[in-house]
């Protein structure tokens, strides 16, 4: 076991590199539980246009990249591994890898969220075989293919707009009749001639030949109608979870499982125990709000490092 | 930078399928956030054990092999024994996923 940390900060996506950035400036050394989902959500965008500071817009990755850099350029100790177990309970708190065990006197989790699964047959076995989670990533494998994205929201609408790029056509298949979405992505996706939005339609199965996706068998909400759509790709944009399993039983969570703090603080129900970014939030889910409680998160680690005293 | 090899369509047949030892193909793309989490802990993997022989086949530049194996997502881990693909890891995994996945 290594020595005792001031702070531990679980978690990469904006709100744990700012964390680790405010608290490695403040010199508090933080060490950074990276996990495997390094540079969070973002990883998996492409042009970010609304992070404020980048009036051209900047690549998703390049974004935290940069982030990243910046927390080391300070001394915040980043590490690559996914932590499998915490005990946050006592005053130092214990967080593992495997077996390797790390303690702190506070910890600041920032997991962020993790990719909603449709949960319909077909779904598990088809993955990588034309039901992709990564538009960004698979798109290319589609050219000139009629593929859907189930979806409404504005990762749907970025996801449908960007695969036109590559399919011949993109399906939109929402539940509602209605996008969620904000106006500006719902606009662009609708204005684009290979986006065609199949409403009030929901995936009820994804059917498979030769080892790939060969269609959805959907239906229609209102009149039941049920059907098949020859797609050869699905992409599934249907909104996040919070990653939170982990720190269950522990950290109090709301019911749909995010972590529950004392708002406009990042404290949780645990002393010396801060949440900040999508593992909080419910409601904006943006860049700039995570990185805003993750700055949040790591000034009220400090104040509370600093009321321990030596 | 690295010191996993690259195979093409080219040396795919005498690189991976004529291996006497199983190989681990990492089926990457420079557009691909995932991939560039992968490559590192695949760099580790390699150094830490030579009981499977790692390569990376970019996607891109090597359609053929790609639609060979009806790779639709990157990355793609696909475990080549004896000329055939044995089992394949689709999507970034953690070391010990992927490690896991070789042990099998």
């Amino acid at each position: 076991m290594s020595e005792t940390r001031n702070v531990i900060i679980i978690g990469s996506g904006p709100a744990g590199y700012t964390a680790a950035l405010y608290t490695a400036r403040a010199n508090m050394r933080p060490l950074v539980f990276e996990g495997f989902q390094f540079g969070g959500a973002l990883m998996q965008t492409t042009d970010v246009e609304n992070y404020p500071g980048f009036p051209e817009g900047i690549m998703g990755p390049e974004l935290m990249d940069q982030w990243r850099k910046q927390a080391e350029r300070f001394g915040a100790e980043l590490v690559s591994d996914d932590v499998t177990r915490v005990d946050l309970t006592g005053e130092i708190k214990r967080v593992w890898v495997g077996e390797d065990e790390y303690t702190a006197r506070a910890v600041i989790l920032a997991t962020g969220s993790a990719y909603r699964p449709l949960n319909v047959p077909g779904e598990t076995e088809m993955m990588g075989r034309g039901v992709s989670a990564c538009a960004t990533c698979d798109g290319f494998f589609f050219r000139d293919q009629h593929i859907a994205v189930v979806g409404g929201g504005d990762s749907a609408m970025e996801e449908a707009t960007f695969l036109t790029k590559f399919a011949s056509k993109v399906s939109i298949l929402h539940r509602r009749d209605a996008f969620r979405a904000s106006q500006i992505m719902a606009d662009r996706a609708l204005a684009n001639p290979k986006i065609e939005v199949e409403w009030n339609t929901v995936v009820e199965e994804i059917l498979g030949e030769d080892g790939k996706v060969s269609g959805v068998a959907v239906a229609d909400t209102v009149t039941g109608e049920q059907r098949t759509l020859p797609v050869t790709g699905l992409f599934i944009a249907i909104g996040h979870d919070p990653r939170s399993e982990l720190f269950k039983g522990q950290v109090e969570l709301d019911e749909s499982g995010y972590v529950k703090v004392d708002s406009p603080s990042t404290r949780t129900n645990l002393e010396g125990v801060f949440a900040a970014g999508d593992l909080v939030d419910h409601t904006y889910q943006q860049a700039v709000t995570a990185a805003g409680t993750g700055c949040a998160a790591a000034l009220d680690a400090e104040r509370f490092i600093t009321s321990l005293g030596d | 930078m690295g010191a996993i090899k690259a195979v093409s369509d080219a040396d795919f047949q005498t690189e991976v399928l004529d291996s006497d030892k199983p190989v681990l193909v990492d089926f990457w793309a420079d557009w691909c956030g995932p991939c560039k989490k992968v490559a590192p802990v695949l760099e580790e993997l390699a150094a830490e054990s030579d009981a499977v022989v790692i390569r990376k086949l970019d996607t891109d530049a090597n359609p053929e092999t790609t639609r060979k194996f009806q790779v639709m997502s990157v990355p793609t881990m696909i475990l080549f024994k004896d000329g055939q693909p044995a089992d394949q890891l689709v999507g970034a995994q953690p070391k010990a996923a992927i490690k896991r996945f070789l042990e099998k």
